[in-house]
């Protein structure tokens, strides 16, 4: 028994990406759900399933009065940050694959810039009272507390040991801000950098640069899933859901998985060989990739962990413009969350949506499979999704 | 031998470590100055964050032991920006393997953003923030 091909993603939708949406976060998440049914010739009424993330402030039922949604036969919601973007998926594919719902959608919708910043210092994430609320004891009162900080600290030791550089990670940004200067959706249309502006952008907490951290944004993604067969009576050409996978590893905490031997992102390395098990694909088989982009040294460190090449050897692998839109494996061709909007990994589903379709605006040629990963330094999630 | 040395209150707003009934033991430690490692008593196991039974054997009887409160840098950081509550920065954080074997996060005191080295050797000293609070630091062994 497998998911592999049971569902797909039949419609996306998204709001417009600033720093000050003007709107509330529930408002945002709605019309995003709207634009996303409609882009499928859906409706509220077609819906029976609704998943999205613990972190969002609307619940499902709150948008499901919103939409006019009658009834909801399946509801979930996925744990650890922005880890649970592809999961949010695989709790729809399950759902629709097994008969359990027959149309849900999962969305993500915030005011990360304009209300609650994530790059903040974060009291609240320090004091929850529950195990995640413990975990943080052993860090956040030592004045590790930001993502960045806790991203810093691992990207520090991958230099150690592999002797990755600064303009290793710069080249993520660049790759990154060059397909956003093409997207007229994203924030920093018609802003790309060069490298040098990389190295010179202010140290945030060393070894990362302020151009290797991704943009607070507001805004929502909303993705319709259906089963595969009603997918292909729908307006919009089916993104198969190939593969859908979730990881943790060994020893796991939420940002600060420090105290196993090898530090690194082992979940990720967990949600790839599921991948490959459940689609019977491989690297290989991959023509591009929408990697999870807060901060650019775990892009580096997932393309090792999910076998686009050995331990180590990632700098070398995105040398030369071989992630940008005309090299050997692009990625992140709306520009990800340093360049199009930090939605928490959504948007990069969306895209990936695009690529199968042909419709994104630096489209990838003889696009079949492609994989896209969900946050980087928490449990997390993936998908293979095809044409 | 650890050393208790008072600091500078570094403030109200210093961020408290929410403490439960599995990590009480850690934090009535650093208030007499001891830098506690939860041991099984079954299997002799040291483990570091403390939990409530043993990943290697299972077992829930559980007691400590006390760290020589020496050990080398694993990785670090130095934040700048942004603002960290009750800190001024810029300031080193540490993950620092201890010698008994087990490894934590740990502000460095006095070694600066230019000096801090993996394989560095520090040693563990006490932050009294105040009379209900007393964090572990690190200098320069």
């Amino acid at each position: 028994m497998t998911l592999s091909g049971k569902a797909a993603i039949a419609g996306i939708g998204a709001t417009e990406f600033s720093k000050e949406s003007g709107r509330s976060e529930l408002q945002l998440s709605v019309e995003a759900v709207q634009h996303a049914l409609a882009d499928c010739g859906l409706t509220a009424a077609d819906v029976d399933g609704l998943t999205t993330f613990t972190m969002d402030t609307s619940s499902e039922i709150a948008v499901a009065r919103e939409l006019g949604i009658p009834e909801l036969r399946f509801f979930s919601r996925i744990n650890y940050g922005g880890g649970a973007a592809c999961a949010t998926v695989q709790q729809a594919a399950m759902a629709v694959a097994t008969g359990v719902a027959d149309v849900v959608v999962c969305y993500r919708g915030f005011n990360e810039r304009s209300e609650s910043r994530f790059g903040q210092f974060s009291v609240a994430a320090a004091t929850q009272v529950n195990t995640n609320g413990l975990d943080n004891a052993w860090t956040y009162p030592m004045g590790l507390g930001t993502p960045a900080a806790t991203v810093a600290m691992q990207a520090r030791r991958y230099m150690h040991e592999y002797g990755a550089t600064s303009e290793d990670f710069g080249r993520v940004a660049v790759a990154d801000r060059r397909h956003a200067a093409t997207n007229p959706a994203a924030f920093f249309h018609g802003r790309p950098i060069t490298l040098e502006e990389h190295q010179a952008s202010r140290m945030i907490v060393d070894p990362l640069h302020l151009l290797d951290c991704c943009q607070e944004s507001d805004g929502a993604v909303a993705l319709v899933v259906t089963s595969a067969e009603r997918a292909r009576d729908l307006a919009q050409r089916p993104a198969y859901i190939s593969a859908a996978a979730q990881g943790s590893g060994a020893d796991q905490f939420v940002m600060t998985s420090y105290y196993r031997a090898d530090i690194g992102i082992p979940e990720m390395g967990v949600v790839g060989r599921e991948l490959w098990r459940q689609s019977g694909l491989g690297p290989d088989d991959m023509r591009m990739g929408i990697l999870y982009d807060h901060f650019t040294p775990y892009v580096l460190m997932q393309l090792e962990e999910l076998g686009f090449c050995g331990r180590g050897e990632a700098p070398g692998f995105i040398a030369d413009g071989a992630i940008e839109v005309d090299g050997r494996f692009p990625l992140n061709t709306h520009g990800g969350q340093l360049g199009e909007a930090y939605i928490h990994g959504m948007n990069g589903i969306a895209e990936a949506v695009r690529q199968v379709r042909g419709t994104s605006v630096n489209p990838v040629e003889g696009v079949e499979h492609l994989v896209v990963t969900a946050g980087t330094g928490v449990p997390t999630s993936g998908l293979i999704l095809s044409a | 031998m650890v050393e208790v040395r008072a600091e500078p209150a570094s403030g109200p707003s210093t961020v408290r470590p929410m403490i439960g009934r599995d990590s009480r033991f850690f934090w009535e430690g650093t208030a007499l100055g001891e830098l506690r490692i939860q041991r099984c008593n079954a299997c002799g196991d040291l483990r570091f964050p403390p939990g409530p039974a043993c990943p290697s054997c299972g077992a829930l009887d559980r007691g400590h032991v006390v760290a020589a409160g020496t050990g080398t840098v694993f990785s670090y950081v130095v934040h700048r920006h942004p603002p960290v509550p009750g800190k001024e920065l810029p300031i080193v954080i540490a993950l620092v393997d201890l010698d008994e074997g087990v490894r934590m996060v740990g502000e460095v005191a006095d070694v600066a953003p230019e000096e801090i080295r993996i394989g560095m050797r520090l040693r563990a000293d006490f932050n009294r923030v105040d009379e209900d609070l007393t964090l572990p630091i690190w200098r320069r062994a």
